[in-house]
Parts: structure tokens; sequence; C-alpha cells
């Protein structure tokens, strides 16, 4: 199983927060990962529409959309940050 | 008051991620409190402005990654304290709903003298700015916004030579 976070924009265009994947046999990557999301909807493909816009972190690490991703990894999408 | 200076000494790296607000005077007494090596320290707070662009902000609302986000304040403090020798760093950040004026960080560094406490916080910040999961959401007149990353953002972390390729 895979832990899917969303945040701010993503998490508005996907429509939920939190939800958990089986992983699929075809992802290894999060690129990978980004292609099978865009297929589960208009709200994902709103989501995932432009890779400039959207960062990733695994288990709460930033990473590119090269890294390898396996069953138990928390995964979470979001917008580049903006605090402070 | 000496079991609390040691106290106080064990805690020089702090973070706080927090809805509450804070009182700058409290925060830095807190920090130097005890310890006579600190012969300099340096603070920078952010605000919220009441202007961003030409669009009237209300107030906005931060959204942030719990978890994550304590998580890269570390790794920011845990870098600073290996680029300068510093006595304690302090980090700060609020999130939920904000008003025009409202504090909405503190980022501090405690050293035995300026040069290091300065660059220590404005590396700070500056690495913050670029790492950490917080996401602003701003009222404006046509309606909640998300703020847009700015690219001078990264200009300011890549200044410091060392560019973090996956933000």
């Amino acid at each position: 199983m895979l832990k899917l976070l969303y945040f701010a924009w993503v998490r508005e265009r996907t429509g939920t927060a939190s939800e958990e994947l089986e992983l699929p046999d075809n992802v290894s990557t999060v690129a990978d990962l980004i292609t099978v999301l865009r297929a589960k909807g208009d709200g994902y493909a709103d989501a995932f529409e432009s890779d400039d816009l959207v960062r990733v972190a695994v288990n709460q690490n930033h990473v590119g959309f090269d890294h390898k991703v396996q069953a138990g990894d928390e995964v979470a999408f979001f917008p580049p940050v903006t605090g402070g | 008051m000496k079991s609390r200076s040691s106290h106080r000494l064990r805690e020089a790296n702090v973070i706080r991620v927090q809805e509450q607000d804070f009182d700058l005077g409290d925060e830095l007494r807190g920090m130097s409190d005890g310890n006579h090596g600190i012969g300099g320290l340096c603070s920078f707070v952010g605000l919220v402005r009441d202007m961003a662009g030409d669009a009237n902000i209300g107030a906005m609302t931060l959204e942030h990654y719990p978890g994550m986000t304590e998580r890269a304040l570390e790794e920011i403090e845990a870098e600073a304290h290996d680029r300068w020798p510093l006595e304690a760093t302090l980090i700060i950040h609020r999130y939920g709903r904000l008003e025009p004026g409202d504090q909405i960080v503190l980022v501090a560094a405690a050293s035995a003298h300026r040069e290091a406490s300065f660059e220590a916080c404005h590396y700070l910040i500056d690495f913050l700015k670029t790492r950490a999961p917080f996401w602003k959401l701003e009222d404006t007149p046509d309606g909640p916004k998300w703020v847009d990353a700015r690219a001078s953002d990264d200009a300011a972390v890549a200044r410091w030579g060392k560019v973090d390729n996956t933000q």
C-alpha cells in the first residue's frame, strides 16, 4: 500500500487530503505514479496537468520525479512552498 | 536558576509550529537566558502584509504538512549549526488564519559573535521559505487565492552555494 497525501490546490483538485493506493505493478517511480493518478479522474488530471507546478515528497523528504516508490511509502504532492 | 539554565542549554535548537502568536521579547530572552557564551543574537520576524501585487488582502490561511514541517525545519537548523558556531537557534512558524499585521514566523540565531548570528539567521529564513512545507491561501476581492512561489526565493537559496534541485 502507498499512503498518498495532497496539499493546497493539489488537494482541492483531487478532492481528497489523503488516500491509500495499492502499489500498481507498473509503478516504480514518482513519475509512473503520477501517470496512474492522472487517469483516476478529471480532478486528478487537473491536479497533475503540469509537471512544473507540482512538487513531491516521499517519506517526508523532498525528491525528484525520478525517485523510486515502494510499498509502505508516504507520498505527498503539493505546489511549490510559500511559507515564511 | 542553575538547573533552569542547563535545561535551556539542552534545548538550544528549538522548533515550534503553532497556531498561537508569540512574544518576540520573551522568545529571544528565552534563547539567551543562562548562556553567557552568547555575544550576539540576530532575529527575523515575518509579518502578514495587507497588499500582494495590486489586490487587497483581507487575511490569509496557512496550511502545512504536519510531520514533514518539523522534519524540514530540524534539517535547516542542523545545517546552520554545521556551517556556523552557534550557541542557539529558534524557529517558530504559525499556521491557520492570520490577519494583516500578524506575525507569521520568527527565526533567530545566537552565537559568540555577530557575524555568525547575522549570517545564520539569514540562512534559516532563506531555506525555510523554499523547503518548509507551508502554503498561503489569501483572501482577495476575487475570492481565495493560493500564493504563487517566487523565483527570487530560489535565487536567495542559491546564493548560499547549495542549490536544492527538488524545489
